[in-house]
């Protein structure tokens, strides 16, 4: 029933729009309205533009990304989608199942997709195995930011398991400095959780764990031993964290109150910002253990109608993957580009050792998704997972009932 | 011709509006209900599915939490502000002097969105801001006030901050029902030689009963509706300790894609309201034979 009139709009909306020109046009909707992310899709649009094409900018600020799901739910259910919208991870497969995502295997086909995208991440763009989206960049989640001078007057380097973290950690306290700057935000709860997980139970219990959620692995020893290390950080953030912003911790690592900071890569804007050299000024490494987390943005192409429509949602995708919008959106969003072989040159240390670091991780297989930015799970699931860290952060649960309970949140959310 | 218009005006005027209401309103909680009993996600689906969705809210213990959280926070709301309300009232309607300018001081709070009020608090009770490190910058070093960041105290912090917002708007409702109590009994019971303590408890205060219903049932709706006051305080946090079924309601259908639980905690909040509210309303309103 609900097909059927959603059919029937489009047809109607289709029927007006035939008669126009055919010029391409893409009606696009996201939510990169501040300083470096509106700059990034600034290039989108001139692109697109200079390649004929007539962009319609749909901006919808807020909740991050909340009102634009909002306003992306009223325009589906009005059969009216927009040509192109910012989704990523497991949300593309969920608007898939709702049958409102346009087939872009033509696009992916001629632009050699599957060579171009690490097997990973070309999974996400997928849906029943076809190309639906085109992914813009890779953000690494599991960076961990240090202040140089403050390591150094402390004495400690950079730590590479979780075991040197404390004892850096405990060295850095002494000297009354706060050792991890934290946000107290269910979400900054979730990045640091995750990386801990990559680092103590490795990229195979990681994915066993948080991308097939497998209960044995939910509740189990290493599980234990995550909780166990996620206890000690709460020792080590300062006694005012509740509710802090990740770029407030993050500057708390530029003036040198605090060591260390775990976040994704968006962070490396800030020390940028406040005229950090990397490598000089600060550090960027990988968090203790193997693996990449990424995520990555991507825009999915909602089924439309018209020729003038459809071709613009073809030029779009084919220019979102194309080298020059890859290279010129991520120097401006501070991420890395998706597609494989995009010359770095310009790019910044950081974003170098991410690429690289991605290319080994790829090959071995330690490419994962990040469950705490949506890539590994769905809403529900990655919500329950969610509630019960920021939970155990925030409250004496022990690590055993911990492990338990997250086995049973996770049974509950399916 | 005219004279069915005269008569029937009124009809007409309000039809509409009428028209809106059971739409708008009792119609949307009807669609609510029915998607509550779906597997609906992103998108509402409309297949019949039973009761799922709520054996899924009550094993979900962040909505355990969200509800103890609105009957703590709910009541010393409400018990708080009239208490507090009343004092100020019968204070103020001594006869005192600069009555209207302390009014209007006490009244002004009111004036305020909960999302000033939130972020104000939020401030002012932030340990490293507000109070706590004011008072240990005069040297008293051991002072601690860290409740905003206690997930075990979190929730009276909400407390404070939506009682200094309301009580005294209940001042004023209070001070309306004392000004209009009968002059001439108080001034009988005076001549009995009864003081003034007894006159108003025994006397005053039972006689304002209409104005206990108004502030509670004003109250009540703030409390429910708190949702504001919350986000801007405590974000929810520390973890999700001072979740109300308000914001809970809200992250999963807008931040989680969940339309169906986000329907299902509704449709429970709002049964949980109607639980208490209709038996209150039904007591006080009801024709009285005395």
């Amino acid at each position: 029933m609900k097909r059927s009139v959603l059919a029937s709009l489009t047809l109607i909306a289709g029927l007006g729009a035939g008669t126009a020109l055919a010029e391409p046009q893409a009606e696009v909707l996201h939510w990169w309205t501040s300083g470096g992310e509106a700059r990034a899709v600034q290039t989108l649009m001139d692109e697109f533009q200079s390649n004929g094409g007539k962009w319609v900018d749909m901006p919808v600020a807020g909740g991050g990304g909340d009102a634009a799901m909002q306003a992306l739910r009223a325009r589906v259910l009005s059969g009216n989608a927009p040509t192109a919208v910012q989704l990523k991870g497991p949300s593309i497969q969920e608007w898939y199942e709702e049958g409102v995502l346009a087939d872009l295997s033509g696009v992916g086909k001629v632009e050699k997709w599957d060579l171009l995208l690490p097997a990973a991440i070309a999974g996400h763009m997928k849906c029943g195995g076809k190309y639906c989206a085109a992914p813009v960049n890779v953000h690494r989640v599991n960076w961990i930011w240090a202040n140089t001078a403050v390591l150094a007057r402390a004495g400690v380097s950079i730590p590479t398991s979780w075991d040197e973290f404390n004892t850096a950690a405990v060295k850095l306290k002494a000297l009354g400095i706060t050792p991890l700057a934290h946000g107290g935000q269910a979400w900054q709860d979730a990045t640091v959780f995750e990386s801990v997980v990559l680092g103590i139970g490795g990229p195979a219990f990681y994915r066993k764990a948080l991308v097939d959620l497998d209960p044995a692995a939910l509740n189990s020893a290493t599980m234990v031993k995550v909780f166990d290390q996620m206890r000690t950080l709460r020792g080590f953030v300062d006694s005012n964290f509740s509710g802090r912003e990740w770029n407030l911790a993050t500057a708390m690592v530029i003036n040198g109150e605090a060591a260390f900071q775990i976040m994704g890569d968006w962070a490396k804007g800030e020390f940028t910002a406040a005229g950090k050299t990397p490598g000089k000024d600060y550090q960027c490494n990988p968090t203790p253990g193997a693996g990449f987390l990424y995520n990555v943005d991507s825009f999915a192409m909602f089924k439309v109608s018209g020729a003038d429509r459809e071709a613009g949602q073809k030029l779009l995708a084919k220019l979102i993957v194309g080298e020059n919008f890859q290279k010129t959106f991520n120097l401006a969003k501070g991420s890395i580009p998706a597609r494989l072989g995009t010359p770095l040159g310009e790019f910044d240390y950081c974003a170098r050792r991410s690429a690289y670091d991605m290319d080994v991780a790829a090959s071995s297989g330690t490419l994962l998704p990040s469950y705490a930015h949506g890539m590994a799970l769905r809403g529900q699931q990655a919500g329950a997972i969610t509630d019960l860290v920021t939970q155990h952060f925030n409250s004496d649960m022990s690590s055993a009932q911990a492990a338990k309970s997250l086995a049973d949140a996770v049974a509950n959310s399916r | 011709m005219s004279g069915w218009l005269t008569r029937n005006i009124p009809k007409i005027v309000v039809a509409p509006s009428l028209a809106a209401v059971l739409f708008f309103v009792y119609g949307f909680i009807v669609w609510t209900g029915y998607v509550s009993l779906t597997r609906s996600r992103i998108m509402p689906r409309y297949d019949f599915d039973g009761f799922g969705q709520y054996v899924k809210l009550f094993r979900t213990p962040r909505w355990d939490v969200a509800m103890e959280n609105l009957f703590v926070f709910g009541l010393l709301f409400i018990a708080v502000s009239i208490a507090l309300g009343l004092l100020l009232a019968v204070l103020l309607d001594q006869r005192i002097r600069a009555e209207g300018a302390i009014r209007t001081i006490y009244l002004y709070p009111m004036a305020l969105s909960f999302i000033v009020t939130g972020t104000a608090w939020k401030w002012i009770l932030n340990p490293g801001l507000g109070i706590e490190s004011v008072v240990r910058s005069w040297g008293w070093e051991s002072f601690s006030f860290d409740w905003l960041v206690d997930p075990e105290m979190a929730i009276y912090t909400v407390v404070i901050a939506g009682v200094w917002q309301a009580s005294g708007f209940v001042m004023a409702l209070f001070l309306a029902g004392l000004r209009s109590v009968d002059q001439e009994v108080i001034k009988a019971a005076m001549v009995d030689g009864i003081n003034l303590p007894r006159i108003y408890v025994s006397i005053v205060i039972p006689s304002l009963s209409p104005v206990f219903l108004s502030a509670v049932i004003v109250l009540a709706h703030l409390a429910i509706k708190s949702f504001d006051l919350v986000i801007a305080l405590t974000g929810g946090g520390p973890g999700y300790a001072t979740d109300l079924p308000a914001t809970y309601m809200y992250a999963m259908a807008f931040s989680r894609g969940d339309l169906g639980q986000a329907a299902a905690s509704a449709t429970v909040m709002m049964m949980t309201v109607a639980a208490i509210i209709v038996p209150y309303l039904y007591s006080e309103l009801r024709p009285r034979h005395d």
